[in-house]
């Protein structure tokens, strides 16, 4: 089972929930950090560090002799990396997003691969038996999803060699990096705090993840906060509440000082053991018998341009485009 | 002849220079002999996720200006403007497309040898 810890409001607890539920989990498991602009989730689980590699993409490197200006490679990119002006084709590979179709389509051959540094994986151990993949975005580089992309096959090999669930922490917001993140999800964990700011992000995020007719559970963190119209939404929309965090000074402190909540107390034990329980329970059901409405085809977020198009011949992007 | 593209709010010379080039709403291509002016709209560029500069750069040499008059560029759009051979006068912001004219046919606007924005990527 692979468990998706997303939200739409970034801090509401998903990271706080994602290292409880990794340091409890009964079975073997993959930790993963995808939120890779802002990975943090080492914080809670604390790994040592195994090896770190460097992540590139592959990028267009012009040969200009060989360049006929046949505008085949232009008219190709959907991420204006490559364009020509008077006798020059430009290439950007800042704007590149690794589809390959520029090497397919040049008739000469003029455009070799060269690459640019996204970021690193790191790859560590925690609790001397949960390994742990997080993904760090390089200062500067604008696109997190190539970089997820690579996290998430390496986290599909470990998953497949342990025979193990995996869960991951994803970025925030409703995004591609939010959607790229959760799509190999079996489940996918909501995390909302019943705050009118959360409230209205955890609908924009229910909203984006819906069409992937996966099965959603959710956590309600600071809970005693705020009201209860997250509460009512839950239950208009078949939403089945898998835990609920109180707002106590306790917690917030036990989180300032680096502890995992699922260790704080008795209450906070139970409560973490009783999420699991409910996540499997949400595995084995059929996420069509779910009530609620999808809302029609998922154009990678809420937030995704339909101008950032979808390159044909890298249809494994899918949500991955921005 | 000489054909001016200036980055506009709207459709006539009255209308404000839009400050930003590769978002800008529009361009008022202007030929300097007959002063007739013909609209361009740059609606497209406005909603592109990224490569806004570059689509805009493309669409004022396919109209077939030899200057653009604007507020700023940036680094990949100044080094496509470059290419194509068109001279870039900056900074106009806070001007009419009108005003900006004049200001080129008075000889007062220099040209840039450097985008006077940083990369948004």
């Amino acid at each position: 089972m692979i468990v998706a810890v997303a939200s739409g409001k970034g801090g509401t607890g998903k990271t706080t929930v994602s290292a409880s539920l990794a340091a409890t989990w009964e079975r073997p498991l993959v930790a993963v950090d995808l939120d890779v602009e802002e990975p943090n989730l080492h914080l809670f689980l604390k790994p040592s560090l195994v090896s770190i590699e460097t992540v590139n993409l592959e990028v267009p490197v012009l040969d200009a002799e060989r360049c006929t200006l046949c505008r085949a490679c232009t008219e190709l990119c959907q991420f204006k990396a490559l364009a020509i002006f008077g006798k020059t084709l430009m290439v950007m590979p800042e704007m590149c997003h690794g589809c390959g179709g520029c090497f397919e389509v040049c008739p000469t051959g003029a455009l070799k691969p060269g690459s640019r540094e996204l970021g690193v994986m790191e790859i560590g151990h925690s609790r001397g038996s949960i390994p742990c993949l997080t993904g760090r975005l390089r200062i500067g580089e604008s696109m997190s999803p190539p970089l997820m992309r690579h996290i998430r096959h390496r986290m599909a090999e470990m998953a497949s060699d342990m025979s193990a669930d995996v869960i991951i922490d994803a970025p925030p917001g409703v995004s591609c990096p939010a959607m790229n993140a959760v799509q190999d999800s079996d489940v996918i964990l909501l995390v909302t705090e019943p705050t009118p700011f959360g409230f209205h992000d955890f609908q924009l995020a229910w909203e984006a993840f819906t069409p992937l007719k996966k099965p959603m559970g959710v956590v309600i963190n600071r809970a005693g906060l705020g009201d209860d119209r997250a509460y009512a939404f839950c239950k208009a929309k078949g939403l089945p509440i898998l835990a609920e965090i109180p707002y106590r000074r306790e917690i917030a402190e036990h989180y300032a000082k680096g502890g995992l909540l699922a260790e704080l107390d008795n209450e906070m034990r139970w409560t973490f053991a009783s999420l699991q329980e409910g996540l499997d329970r949400l595995h084995g059901q059929d996420p069509r018998a779910q009530p609620g409405d999808p809302v029609g085809e998922c154009e990678g977020g809420r937030r995704a341009s339909s101008a950032s198009g979808r390159s044909p011949l890298a249809p494994d992007q899918g949500a991955a485009h921005a | 002849m000489t054909r001016i593209a200036v980055t506009s709010e709207g459709p006539t010379l009255q209308d404000a220079v839009d400050p930003r080039f590769g978002r800008a709403g529009g361009f008022i291509v202007v030929d300097t002999d007959t002063m007739a002016t013909s609209y361009v709209d740059n609606g497209a560029s406005q909603v592109m996720a990224q490569g806004a500069g570059i689509q805009a750069a493309e669409n004022i040499v396919n109209a077939g200006a030899e200057i653009l008059l604007t507020g700023f560029v940036g680094p990949k759009a100044f080094a496509a403007l470059q290419a194509a051979g068109v001279k870039v006068g900056q900074n106009l912001e806070n001007l009419s497309v009108g005003e900006a004219i004049e200001r080129f046919k008075a000889g007062s606007v220099s040209f840039a040898d450097a985008p006077n924005r940083e990369s948004h990527s």
